[in-house]
């Protein structure tokens, strides 16, 4: 289940392309400008100093934030507006957020096949199969009948990515996803996102944990204040950041 | 007492009536007052207008008024059905809007990162509503649902006021034979209390078993 980058249906093209957009929530412009094409297999980090709009840029990808204008294609197709064509959309894209948001009701079996079943109507016996397999994956199938609120952080976290690959995406999204975890459980997880990227899983990773943009990207985004201010491979940024902003965010983050 | 057990007979049939009563109108309150809470969380305006119309229309008419007219008004407007299932369908409209309130309480618990994370794994929403917003809510409001029950088990012995032979109206009869009221009806009343003390420990047990830990 690892490549489920499926035949390309444009191979050369990208399989997301951010033209031009704009993004205000009321007065407040926090999106300006965003120009970003993103290559089959690519891993792009974002970061950026909080209030710069990456984790707003990341949710815009798949439509949870709707962008006042410009567009924004996957795969050669505009997001399309809510409604059905939005949710097969959807299910293609995975998303991991940084508070995890598995099903509480639910056991981490259920919620890792509740939406293939659902959604993609794979027959429930043959879900849970893919959903076990999944589970061992990222190291806790030892948990599938446990409910969420049991699990420690960085277990809920590895059930989530589990969650998010059960539907075979070709795009995966993560919105800061160890921010909410204890210090000691950040590695379990980065681990599982990293065996993920060598995999060749096309990913955008909203982060900021310095050490794995630098290990696992392809491809650094710096952003502040709404804009795209770097956009070059992980040594560029972290040796030679051309930008006065870049190089402040960095000696900050990097000083302790 | 002899007379208490010499009707054991009649009072355990009209016993029987009471939970039939209870159980069939307390199952269709449930069912019913679920959808109307899906209408009324749903995004389609005319579907939530009537959920909110049904619910406002159903709290604000006495319950007697309501059997009455479909005892007697329905049949002349040429519905007749017997009179227990006249009672359960009534009952059931009824507890449905109450059963909804209990549930729409039980909505707001429900995590608005979970109903991002079904919309991110493609859910529709019709499929957001089934398989997350509805049974969190459920768990949520399993406590106020068991005391719409309690009240609906009380509520039953209204039946008797349009002819429907149930413990009240046992009662009732037994009394005017025996005219022994506080006896009789010390008794009714402590049967409807071990109804009402059953249905509270099971909503207890139910609430403890299904509880959403976080």
């Amino acid at each position: 289940m690892t490549s489920s980058t499926s035949p390309a249906q444009h191979p050369a093209s990208p399989l997301v392309s951010v033209a031009q957009v704009q993004k205000h929530f009321g007065a407040h412009h926090v999106l300006k400008d965003i120009d970003l094409e993103i290559a089959r297999g690519e891993v792009v980090v974002i970061v950026g100093p909080s209030g710069s709009g990456k984790s707003t840029l990341c949710r815009c990808l798949n439509r949870l934030e709707t962008i006042t204008s410009g567009t924004i294609t996957i795969d050669g197709v505009p997001l399309p507006a809510e409604g059905r064509a939005l949710a097969d959309l959807r299910a293609e894209v995975g998303m991991v957020f940084q508070s995890f948001n598995l099903f509480a009701h639910r056991t981490i079996l259920d919620n890792v096949a509740l939406a293939p079943h659902i959604v993609s109507k794979v027959p429930l016996k043959q879900a849970r199969a893919e959903a076990v397999a999944l589970l061992e994956r990222v190291g806790i199938a030892d948990k599938a009948e446990r409910f969420p609120g049991e699990l420690s952080g960085g277990q809920q976290q590895r059930a989530a990515i589990a969650r998010a690959l059960a539907m075979k995406p070709k795009l995966m999204l993560f919105d800061e996803p160890t921010s909410a975890l204890d210090p000691e459980m950040v590695s379990e997880v980065l681990d599982v996102i990293t065996s993920l990227a060598d995999d060749g899983m096309t990913m955008v990773v909203v982060t900021h944990e310095m050490g794995f943009a630098r290990r696992a990207a392809d491809r650094v985004i710096f952003m502040d204040d709404g804009r795209v201010v770097e956009d070059t491979t992980p040594d560029e940024f972290f040796d030679n950041a051309r930008s006065d902003r870049a190089r402040a965010f960095l000696s900050k983050i990097l000083a302790h | 007492m002899d007379f208490l057990a010499a009707s054991a007979g009649p009072i355990a049939e009209a016993l029987g009536t009471t939970i039939l009563l209870a159980v069939a109108a307390g199952i269709g309150s449930i069912v019913l007052g679920t959808l109307i809470t899906a209408a009324r969380i749903s995004p389609v305006p005319v579907l939530r207008w009537a959920a909110f119309g049904y619910v406002q229309f159903f709290v604000n008419v006495p319950l007697l008024v309501l059997l009455v007219l479909a005892v007697f008004a329905l049949p002349d407007a040429g519905f007749l059905l017997p009179l227990t299932p006249t009672a359960i369908i009534v009952l059931t409209l009824y507890e449905a809007a109450y059963v909804a309130e209990a549930v729409r309480s039980g909505v707001n618990t429900v995590g608005k990162g979970e109903i991002e994370a079904s919309r991110a794994l493609g859910f529709t929403l019709g499929q957001t509503l089934r398989v997350l917003v509805i049974p969190q809510s459920l768990r949520a409001a399993i406590q106020p649902i068991g005391n719409v029950m309690i009240a609906l088990t009380m509520n039953t012995a209204l039946a008797a006021a349009v002819g429907v032979v149930e413990l009240t109206s046992a009662a009732n009869k037994l009394n005017l034979v025996e005219a022994q009221p506080i006896l009789i009806f010390t008794a009714a009343g402590l049967i409807y209390m071990a109804l009402a003390l059953a249905i509270g420990l099971t909503a207890g047990r139910l609430e403890k078993k299904l509880r959403i830990r976080r």
